[in-house]
């Protein structure tokens, strides 16, 4: 694999471009699915692409972070083999539930289930847990030929992009008081192609009342605190 | 112009959604009963009325007004069940019946009127033959026209032929919006009513010509309504036949989810026929054979033109009928449905919905063939779409419909719910609890006291029989019963923070019965 480390390296510097990536820009952009701004900057596409694999791991609130926008805009999501989901927690993140199926024990059939469910939906979301590699590649191609955006919850080999959390940090709940009230995090997303230079985002997520938000980003303390007294030292 | 009104006779079950959820409970006819959807009243039983309770009336503003009060949710499948014995004997008296919706059938009254020597007579044979039939009570009203027939109905009337116009005119405006039937028009009776027009003679002396000049298409046919005149104009014509649509069943239906998953297929092709031909369906005859030869007919007749769901809705409901009634079941599996537009309209409404939608009408639409399909792999109850609804625990927020049945929340999502816990709520609600400990600085295990106090502060939590980790942060508890000084088991609710090298996992923990469980995850 060196010449394919090499290529990829090559493009993430930014210096050469691969050229499928640049062909498929204009078309993208009608084949995008929007994405909440406090996450923009993850996806170096601007928004979901059509026919991507995405790997969400470690939180269900990422996950339906990323179904809230297209749902919320007409697009259809289901979710396969998750039965745990907490669903006023997917309102209050801002999915629409009525545009959400729900396939929760799908069984031996998981494969044909979620190759079908490719077939209508925008966004499937899976557990991929029970599905071999051969599945996995087969699924994403067919995703890739459908347009359609698979969402893995667990490690996906071919993903194209892969988002982690990392660095969470609750507020609100104190020691016997209070409650939980928003959770500061670090996304991080890092993939293929035009993904493969590691990006971050500093969100809530949740933030206070159960969306997502940006966390504001920091001011250094010091440097505002001289201006202000190179301020005052002119006038006085 | 003139244009021939029809005389209709109606029969009206009073309160039928009380009357079906009662029987189907098998209650009293005495016993307070109340059908409730999105936590609001929407029928009620006479003895619950003398109570004080009244449509439109909150769930718990009901139950403290009557206290006896038996609650059903909202059931149209329900309603619509068992109702088919009322239209079967009916029928045995008259032909032509039309399910207007569970609780209301239609007759033209000729027939009867002519048979039996009388109107008067006519509708007597049919109070008793309900009566004597299925046990239920019921009204009659005969008029011209069916919106009079069925507002003479809901008074007991037989007005005399011709004048319908003058039954109708010291009627409110407000008997035009018709929610159980189809008529939404809450809109257009605010509006009537702000320019001083209280009744519907007021609205009908207004001419025509002004009410479509300043009101869209659906006032129209509202003033037709109001003037005592056929509720649609008589552009409406009898569809070619080809439209019909039938299918074989092989191996014969005979459970009801089978039933709805043909009905759903069959709807779509029926609209999608009528739809090539710029037609939606306003009348919809169901036609059914057994094997053993049985024939079974229904014609539902509806106010607005009907959608695939609305199609897939009435043959679901009486296949569901047919087969699960208590009398008349027919003696072996059905072999062929036939779906016939009795009547059909220029589909205008609907392809309007289909601008608006811009494309959405499209996706929405590939989606429901994507969940059909799992459907056929799996079972119709094996794709759910969620509906949120009221509740205290996380667990209870959301009911799960299966693809294709009605979803209407069962508790009102905005209604205030004490003790129910701020946003955020758990992303990850465990379907099924894991068992957790709960110990203090001293290992001991924690448990809740007669006075809703924890025996000590959680300072280790162990999930499911793993190691213990520290806690962090937390708070509580707080009572999930909201009536536990009635019902005192000690329930409560736990907000955990664990943290260890730097990760955090907050964690809703429940006591019940003396053991914790991890319920929510918000990951």
């Amino acid at each position: 694999m060196p010449a394919l480390g090499a290529a990829s390296s090559l493009a993430a510097s930014g210096a050469v471009g691969v050229a499928s990536d640049l062909a498929s820009i204009p078309d993208d952009r009608a084949r995008m699915l929007p994405v909440h701004p406090a996450l923009a900057d993850l996806f170096p596409w601007g928004g979901l692409r059509r026919g991507a694999t995405v790997a969400v791991r470690g939180s269900t609130s990422l996950l339906f972070a990323l179904l809230a926008p297209p749902t919320d805009t007409g697009s259809w999501a289901a979710l396969v083999g998750m039965p745990d989901l907490g669903l006023r927690a997917a309102s209050e993140l801002g999915v629409a539930v009525e545009r959400l199926a729900l396939v929760r024990h799908p069984g031996a059939n998981l494969p044909a289930v979620v190759a079908a469910l490719l077939d209508g939906m925008d966004l499937v979301a899976v557990n991929p847990a029970r599905l071999t590699d051969s599945h996995l590649r087969r699924l994403s191609a067919r995703a890739r030929h459908r347009g359609a955006v698979l969402i893995s919850t667990g490690q996906w080999p071919g993903a194209d992009l892969e988002l982690t959390l990392s660095d969470t940090r609750w507020t609100g709940l104190g020691d016997g008081h209070g409650f939980l009230e928003a959770r500061e995090t670090l996304v991080a997303a890092r993939g293929r192609g035009a993904a493969a230079r590691s990006r971050q985002a500093e969100t809530y997520l949740p933030a206070a009342g159960g969306a997502v938000a940006a966390r504001p980003r920091l001011i250094p303390v010091r440097l505002l605190d001289s201006d202000w007294r190179g301020d005052r030292a002119e006038v006085s | 112009m003139f244009d021939r009104v029809e005389r209709m006779l109606v029969v009206w079950c009073p309160d039928w959604p009380v009357t079906a959820a009662a029987a189907a409970a098998r209650l009293t006819p005495h016993q307070p009963v109340a059908v409730v959807a999105a936590n609001r009243v929407v029928a009620c039983s006479a003895p619950a009325r003398v109570e004080g309770v009244r449509r439109g009336m909150r769930r718990r503003d009901a139950q403290g007004r009557c206290p006896e009060l038996v609650v059903f949710p909202d059931d149209p499948v329900r309603d619509a069940r068992l109702f088919e014995p009322v239209a079967a004997a009916v029928e045995e008296m008259a032909v032509g019946v039309e399910i207007i919706r569970p609780g209301v059938v239609a007759v033209p009254a000729r027939g009867p009127a002519g048979y039996f020597g009388g109107e008067d007579r006519a509708a007597e044979r049919l109070i008793d033959q309900v009566a004597d039939r299925t046990g239920a009570e019921c009204e009659i009203g005969v008029a011209d026209g069916l919106f009079a027939a069925v507002l003479a109905a809901r008074r007991g009337l037989l007005v005399p032929p011709g004048t319908s116009r003058e039954f109708l005119a010291p009627l409110s405006v407000r008997e035009l919006h018709r929610p159980a039937e189809g008529h939404y028009r809450s809109d257009l009776v605010d509006l009537l009513r702000r320019l001083g027009l209280r009744t519907l003679g007021a609205f009908a002396q207004v001419p025509e010509k002004d009410v479509s000049a300043r009101f869209g298409a659906d006032a129209v046919q509202a003033h037709r309504l109001a003037r005592g005149e056929q509720e649609r104009p008589p552009s409406r014509r009898r569809p070619p036949p080809d439209l019909v649509v039938a299918e074989e069943l092989d191996p014969p239906v005979e459970r009801v989810d089978a039933a709805a998953f043909v009905a759903r297929t069959l709807a779509e092709k029926l609209h999608a026929g009528l739809a090539v031909h710029g037609l939606a369906c306003t009348r919809l005859g169901i036609h059914a054979m057994t094997a053993n030869g049985e024939e079974r007919l229904r014609v539902w007749r509806c106010a607005e033109p009907l959608t695939p769901g609305g199609i897939a809705d009435r043959v679901r409901w009486q296949l569901d009928g047919w087969l699960t009634g208590t009398t008349g079941r027919p003696s072996a599996g059905i072999v062929r449905l036939r779906l016939e537009p009795v009547e059909v309209v220029e589909g205008h409404a609907l392809q309007l919905d289909l601008w608006r939608g811009e494309g959405r009408a499209e996706a929405d639409e590939r989606a429901g063939r994507a969940m059909v399909h799992v459907q056929g792999l799996l079972g119709p109850d094996a794709v759910v779409t969620p509906v949120l609804g009221g509740g205290r625990d996380p667990g209870e927020a959301a009911r799960l419909v299966p693809w294709g049945d009605e979803q209407s929340p069962r508790r009102d999502p905005e209604a205030p719910w004490p003790g129910r816990l701020p946003a955020p709520s758990p992303a990850t609600v465990l379907a099924k609890p894991l068992p957790a400990k709960v110990f203090d600085e001293h290992g001991r295990v924690i448990d809740i006291s007669a006075r809703h106090e924890l025996t000590g502060k959680p300072s280790q939590v162990s999930v499911d029989g793993g190691r213990p980790r520290r806690v962090h942060a937390w708070a509580g508890p707080w009572a999930t019963d909201a009536r536990w000084w009635i019902n005192p088991c000690r329930r409560a609710r736990l907000q955990v923070l664990l943290e260890e090298e730097d990760t955090q996992t907050a964690l809703l923990l429940v006591l019940s019965e003396e053991r914790w469980t991890v319920e929510g995850i918000y990951d």
